[in-house]
């Protein structure tokens, strides 16, 4: 089927087979592989995008039913520089492998467009679809605790 | 140096952009599946693939017949089959491989190939393989006098499951036919340069046909020593003429890599009234699995931290690396020291306990100083042993105030609204661990880097794999820092344009690249400074006293390279009774652990974990401070969540779903304490800092748990129906 839709404020159309993802759609047919792959079960967040505003892990999405959806990505989120979610965790040594980095950018990015100032717990609640086996967490919670104390 | 330089992959894995193994394309593209054994053991009858080939689009579908070369690989001991030829020994064993135009059509396809099996009883016990006297390895450690006795006696035993590394990218890669009968190998991994070797004799290439280059690696933790997908890779890429790509699935990720050793330990203790340990005695049985991986070295590694960082001149170790028809077993993250570790800290706790002594202080009664011997090997320890600081750090730490919020997130069980909070009862306890840093037993353990001055700064050329851990922030800190400029940056060579750096494991790299490139940037500037007659060098170019001899444009227009083998000090194998000076360096950590539980329901909540770490040197300490909580999480993950369930050898949990990860919400508050020594001949007196935070928080969440609620606490990870029904 042909699957028309918008991603990063670009119109897009992709020709994908029925039981095809939107994750899969993302990284192999739109030359978007940011997105990544890490548990196809909506477990680990590392494909997470925003889809019509809402916050998604992209391997759960069939991707004919994001005809017509507006997608923001990873390679979308500060799209013309550096987001403030990836500056602080940048400045916090937040990344290590950085395979899950993508998910949290995405996330962080959603939280803080909805509650630019969360708490500790809004910061690990809105994060905990997110798994990263290298850091722990604790960078993570620093950067964006450090993020939501700014310009308060 | 001693600054927390950020990482200069940062921005790009932000932004998306970093490259990985499984973003890797080329023209021409084939993807690659495999065909596994659905048995953990069986005789192969019959293999059928006219079936996948008749799949439109696959090119190739190959078995044990089509490997030219050696038919089996294997990190130490090459025993396993790259593809199962007349028999199968684990569920998931490789059978067949196929390529196809795209993927679903190559999954389809190995679905397609017929495999006829004769099932059969599979060995699932290890005790029943050790009387078998099937294993991999033995190890006896005898020292001292072995007829001592003490008026104490504590007797323990002790079990830990099976940890997966869990790594967030699965195995993948892309390998490329040169056109010439030679392949190029871009693959996730940890050693490229033994991955090299094995693909050229399995291959039954020259060296120089096969060029394994270091691809972008989502994390690691051990999972990616040995080879799984690489030859496989080369083998359909030389076939088809054409670049193979493949991507494990999650699922196949857990039967593609090996895992922690699960073990079962028996334990001894005997000391005199004042607390001194007067004899040890244990026995550790690690399960290793089908194939040998490095279950002798793991096997060997426990037995030498039996006794944990404590003195005792009686001792006596027996180790048994099983081989069984469970999954293979190999490197993880702490590598036999975390599986004694909870043993000997149980141990530990279980002796104050009859002594009626603080286990503070039974600790420090006993522990290892600079120069004392180890008490396995015997081998005197010359590197810094701040044992006693750590205890100092750990008991001096602010304890957190117990929880009177009624927020459901920090209650155990979360917002299951299982807990009440007046059944909360909190432990505290605390455990110190040791690991040898580098490769043991005479091993010639090396690391080759080279450093080139240019028009862009310092370039630091490697194969040592950058998996997470931050390897190329600190060789370019190494770098600058010794030349003497401030811009260097680390380019990752493949395995014909430099020599091996050896493995990005055993907490090495710091120390061994880092040593590396340590002399290779102090003799560059050395040769410049001596060419040039002058004594200062930097951005601006060289100096004598006031007067630029040279700008840095006219410096550079000469090739400026050093190349350095960098070694670490000799070792040797242990000799009929263990003993022997068998390891490089050793490191320390000690955590204290605070745990809230609910013990009706058996649930667990790790409040946190306060930790101090021989360190040497921080040469970064924002990457050191990331090791220590991340190594510290995988140690919680194992003590209250993390297992692989096999039943009759097949695992039964290989999802995400199922296989439990900490989340952020289960992640413990950790302060951390870097306890800085000179001594160890790491550059700048640096040790490596990656396994000793897994070594020890494991048995102090385990040891809270027993302080909360009396229960004995024997086996790690620690399930509900350990405390609520024990």
């Amino acid at each position: 089927m042909i699957v028309s839709f918008v991603v990063n404020g670009q119109d897009v159309t992709a020709r994908v087979m029925a039981p095809t993802s939107l994750l899969d759609v993302l990284r192999d047919e739109l030359g978007l592989p940011g997105s990544k792959s890490a548990c196809e079960q909506g477990e680990c967040g590392s494909c997470s995008v925003i889809l019509d505003g809402a916050l998604v892990c992209s391997c759960l999405v069939m991707a004919g039913d994001a005809e017509g959806s507006s997608v923001i990505t990873v390679e979308g989120v500060g799209e013309s520089g550096v987001h403030p979610v990836q500056k602080a965790m940048h400045r916090a040594g937040a990344v290590q492998c950085g395979f899950c980095t993508p998910g949290i950018v995405v996330a962080a990015a959603d939280l803080f467009e909805n509650n630019p100032h969360p708490s500790t717990a809004e910061i690990k609640e809105a994060l905990a679809g997110n798994i990263c086996r290298c850091t722990g967490y604790g960078a993570i919670v620093r950067a964006f605790e450090s993020l939501a104390a700014e310009s308060r | 140096m001693g600054a927390s330089t950020l990482r200069p992959d940062g921005i790009a894995k932000l932004k998306g952009l970093f490259e990985y193994a499984q973003d890797l394309q080329a023209e021409n593209m084939l993807w690659g599946a495999t065909v596994r054994s659905p048995h953990p053991r069986a005789r192969i009858v019959s293999i059928d693939v006219a079936p996948a080939l008749a799949v439109g689009g696959v090119h190739a579908v190959l078995t044990a017949d089509d490997v030219p070369g050696r038919a089996t690989f294997g990190l130490e001991h090459p025993d396993q089959p790259v593809l199962a030829g007349t028999e199968v020994n684990y569920w998931g064993e490789p059978v067949a491989i196929v390529a196809a135009e795209d993927e679903d059509t190559a999954r389809r396809a190995a679905s397609a190939v017929v495999v006829e099996y004769e099932v059969r009883e599979p060995v699932i016990d290890p005790e029943q393989a050790d009387r078998n006297d099937e294993v991999f390895r033995r190890m006896r450690i005898n020292r001292g006098d072995q007829s001592v006795s003490g008026e104490v006696v504590v007797e323990g035993y002790y079990e830990v499951g099976m940890q997966d590394q869990a790594p967030l990218g699965t195995e993948a890669g892309l390998a490329i036919p040169d056109g010439h009968g030679g392949v190029d190998l871009y693959a996730t991994s940890q050693f490229v340069h033994v991955d090299q070797e094995q693909v050229v004799a399995s291959l039954g290439l020259r060296p120089e046909q096969v060029r394994s280059h270091p691809a972008g690696v989502g994390g690691a933790f051990g999972a990616r020593e040995d080879v799984n997908l690489h030859i496989h890779l080369c083998l359909l890429a030389l076939h088809t003429g054409q670049p193979v790509k493949m991507v494990y699935h999650r699922s196949e990720s857990f039967t593609g890599h090996v895992h922690r050793h699960p073990a079962r330990m028996w334990y001894r203790h005997e000391a005199d009234r004042e607390g001194r340990l007067v004899r040890v005695e244990a026995k550790v049985l690690l399960d290793g699995g089908a194939y040998a991986s490095t279950t002798a070295a793991v096997l060997a590694n426990a037995c030498y931290f039996a006794v944990g960082p404590y003195n005792c001149a009686s001792v006596s170790v027996v180790g048994i690396g099983s081989r069984t028809n469970n999954p293979p077993c190999g490197a993880m993250r702490g590598f036999g020291a975390v599986q004694v570790c909870f043993a000997h800290e149980s141990q530990m706790d279980k002796l104050a306990r009859a002594l009626d002594m603080d286990p503070i202080e039974l600790r420090r009664r006993n522990v290892l100083t600079e120069g004392s011997p180890l008490a396995t090997t015997g081998q005197p320890i010359q590197t810094p042993m701040p044992i006693h600081e750590i205890l100092d750090s750990l008991v001096s730490m602010p304890l957190p105030d117990v929880s009177e919020a009624t927020d459901l997130l920090s209650l155990p069980g979360g917002t299951g609204l299982t807990t009440d909070r007046e059944h909360v009862v909190r432990g505290v306890g605390y455990a110190i661990g040791i690991k040898n840093l580098g490769f043991s037993e005479g091993f010639d353990d090396y690391a080759q880097a080279r450093v080139r001055l240019t028009d862009e700064g310092a370039i630091v050329e490697t194969a040592a794999i950058e998996v997470g851990q931050g390897l190329v922030t600190v060789l370019a800190q190494i770098a600058r820092t010794a030349l003497g400029v401030s811009r260097a940056e680390v380019r990752h060579v493949d395995t014909s344009q430099i020599d091996s750096a050896g493995s990005t494991s055993a907490s090495r790299q710091t120390q061994i690249s880092g040593g590396a490139t340590l002399q290779a940037a102090t003799r560059l500037r050395e040769r410049i400074l001596h060419d040039y007659d002058a004594d200062e060098l930097d951005d601006d170019g060289v100096w004598r006293g006031e007067t630029l001899v040279a700008s840095m444009g006219a410096l550079v227009t000469r090739d400026w390279q050093e190349t350095v083998t960098f070694r670490h000090p000799r070792t040797e194998g242990p000799d009929e009774n263990g003993q022997g000076t068998i390891h490089a360096d050793f490191a320390l950590a000690g955590h204290r652990a605070v745990v809230d539980v609910d013990p009706e329901l058996g649930l667990v909540r790790v409040v946190r974990i306060d930790t101090a770490q021989d360190v040497g040197k921080a040469l970064n300490p924002q990457s050191v401070r990331g090791q220590i909580e991340g190594g510290i999480m995988q140690g919680v993950g194992l003590a209250v969540m993390e297992e692989l369930i096999v039943n009759d050898g097949i695992i039964r949990n290989p999802n995400f779903t199922d296989y439990l990860l900490p989340t952020i919400l289960d992640a413990p508050d950790v302060e951390a304490l870097l306890i800085e020594q000179d001594g160890s001949w790491g550059p700048f007196g640096a040790k490596g800092v990656g396994e000793p935070p897994t070594i020890s928080s494991t048995a102090a969440v385990a040891a809270a748990i027993r302080n909360a609620t009396g229960r004995s606490i024997d086996r790690v990870p620690v399930r509900p129906q350990d405390i609520a029904i024990a």
